[in-house]
């Protein structure tokens, strides 16, 4: 399973969504490759994703995709992370 | 792994900002201060902001300003400005924001290891409260570097 977090920049922001989401999914006992991007490399970034985490910013310029956009609000809230994981892939 | 280094001239306490942009300056001023980045480096940041909106309020109260590596990059470093009034950035869920951490990366290749960091400091939900509380910059760098 393949897991991108974007943020503005494909630093700071979106690779600290990108270790939490390491974190939750180890806690849910699943394996994924999750890669930190920028918003407009999410084209070729998120080609194959089947989820792409997210600030609600960037929902639109992420557009229409095959993968499950989840909007995170706090990015250091490991139970909102894990509730919204669980959801998308459960 | 550590910490982007924060010495104490990159830490500026109870500061009055009546903006974002005024907060952000700020923050792009410690950077400059320390000697981790340029002085456009604190437009950078805002331009980040302004491109991309308010995504960088990334939990309540606490802004990572940042923006890409380039020639306003000196070296790997990070800033913290507490505000004395919080200030809205306009984020739908995490705005007032009373702490603004700034954050200059030279490089993208190696950056994450120390960012991770950042994930281990404020996975407690006691460290915005906490620095937003801090009357000394050495009690900031103690709760950042998880001595107390």
């Amino acid at each position: 399973m393949k897991i991108v977090a974007i943020c503005g920049a494909g630093i700071g922001s979106s690779s600290i969504l990108k270790v939490n989401a390491e974190r939750v999914l180890a806690n849910l006992g699943l394996e994924a490759d999750v890669t930190a991007a920028d918003v407009s490399s999410v084209r070729t970034a998120a080609a194959d994703a089947q989820v792409i985490l997210t600030s609600a910013e960037f929902v639109e310029a992420i557009g229409k995709t095959f993968a499950d956009v989840i909007v995170i609000e706090n990015y250091f809230d490991l139970q909102e992370l894990t509730d919204k994981l669980e959801k998308s892939l459960g | 792994m550590p910490l982007p280094p924060l010495p104490e001239e990159a830490i500026t306490i109870g500061a009055d900002a009546r903006t974002w942009r005024e907060a952000v300056r700020l923050a792009g001023a410690g950077l400059e201060a320390s000697g981790a980045a340029r002085s456009g480096y604190s437009e950078e940041m805002i331009r980040m902001i302004e491109e991309h909106g308010p995504y960088v309020v990334i939990a309540p109260g606490l802004a990572l300003a940042h923006a890409r590596p380039g020639p306003e990059v000196i070296k790997d470093g990070l800033a913290v400005v507490t505000l004395s009034t919080p200030v809205a950035f306009g984020h739908p869920h995490n705005d007032p924001v009373s702490v603004v951490l700034g954050l200059a990366i030279l490089s993208i290749e190696g950056h994450l290891a120390s960012v991770a960091e950042l994930a281990n400091v404020f996975n407690d939900p006691s460290a915005i409260p906490a620095i937003a509380a801090a009357k000394d910059a050495a009690t900031v760098i103690a709760i950042m570097k998880r001595e107390q």
